[in-house]
């Protein structure tokens, strides 16, 4: 079975985000006065073949704690949908 | 002493790391590609500074995963020495050899300047050379320079005499104003645990001769050749 996976990775709220902050002030610069915080992360769409979704599942977790993310600094969440034959 | 510089696609550093430990410091080296999985046996591996895979998704997270680094992790698990610079740095750090995380830095801008780093910690292979709380002048050249660990890391780093260099002012003053990329604690430069694995921002090879306007850089590698010979 095909899976398509969205995988989000952001740095963690303890760790501080210097583009976050900046973008945020940025907005504020512009009038926008109701942002409170921004968050900067990356997004990856993930194609993968898996017998089923628990495998598919398994295997994005090795992926993410592999290589996509960095615990250290990051957290990381995905979502994923069967594609359609 | 025998020296091997790897080279990752992205290093740009690798030729002055080669020239800084032939050159100048007449130390036998060569280059090794990171598709090598043996490398020669040498006493010090420098993994230099530059974008090895175009920092793709994270400095450092791709060139991990080269070949060469299984060879790299084994000289540092036997206890020779290793020094990574810059990138090299960033790589140690998501290989695992030593603790922590680059992050973004503060100003978001992309510095490349001299700065004065003060020694914390002489005791190492890398050091000795130095007094304690000695200043040196080495440029750093990098967008992602913004150490990071946790607070546990942070006091075990300082409990085991990890932390190597800290920036300073030129007189040796550790503070804020001092501190070029918003890095934890104003540091500059780690060791691991085992004391044979160095990580730094600055560079201490564009620092090696008096023609590049400081020579401090030279210290390191003299205090290598002081333990390696």
């Amino acid at each position: 079975m095909k899976f398509k996976a969205r995988v989000h990775t952001s740095l963690k709220k303890s760790v501080l985000d210097p583009q976050g902050q900046t973008t945020l002030h940025a907005l504020e610069t512009m009038g926008f006065k109701e942002a409170r915080s921004i968050r900067i992360g990356k997004y990856f769409e993930l194609v993968l073949e898996a017998a089923d979704r628990k495998k598919a599942e398994e295997s994005l977790h090795a992926m993410c704690d592999k290589l996509l993310h960095n615990p250290v600094i990051e957290e990381y969440s995905f979502e994923i949908q069967e594609m359609p034959l | 002493m025998k020296a091997a510089v790897i080279v990752f696609p992205g290093s740009n550093c690798d030729t002055d790391c080669f020239h800084a430990l032939r050159d100048v410091m007449k130390v036998p080296v060569e280059f090794v590609w990171h598709k090598e999985r043996n490398f020669p046996k040498v006493d010090l591996v420098v993994i230099p500074g530059g974008f090895s895979y175009g920092d793709y998704l994270r400095t450092g997270a791709i060139a991990r995963f080269s070949p060469v680094m299984d060879a790299v992790t084994k000289h540092a698990a036997g206890g020779r020495s290793v020094v990574g610079i810059c990138n090299g740095f960033q790589i140690l750090l998501e290989a695992g050899l030593l603790p922590g995380a680059m992050l973004r830095n503060k100003t978001l801008q992309f510095i490349c300047k001299h700065t004065w780093i003060r020694t914390e910690e002489n005791l190492t292979m890398f050091t000795g050379k130095m007094e304690p709380g000695e200043v040196l002048c080495v440029p750093i050249a990098h967008g992602e320079g913004n150490y990071y660990c946790d607070d546990d890391t942070l006091k075990s780093l300082h409990d085991h005499d990890q932390v190597v260099f800290r920036y300073c002012s030129e007189t040796g003053e550790v503070g804020e104003a001092f501190n070029p990329n918003g890095s934890k604690d104003h540091i500059a430069g780690i060791v691991n645990a085992k004391k044979n694995v160095l990580g730094m921002m600055p560079h201490p090879e564009r620092a090696s001769e008096d023609l590049l306007g400081s020579s401090d850089g030279r210290k390191i590698w003299e205090s290598l050749l002081n333990v390696l010979g």
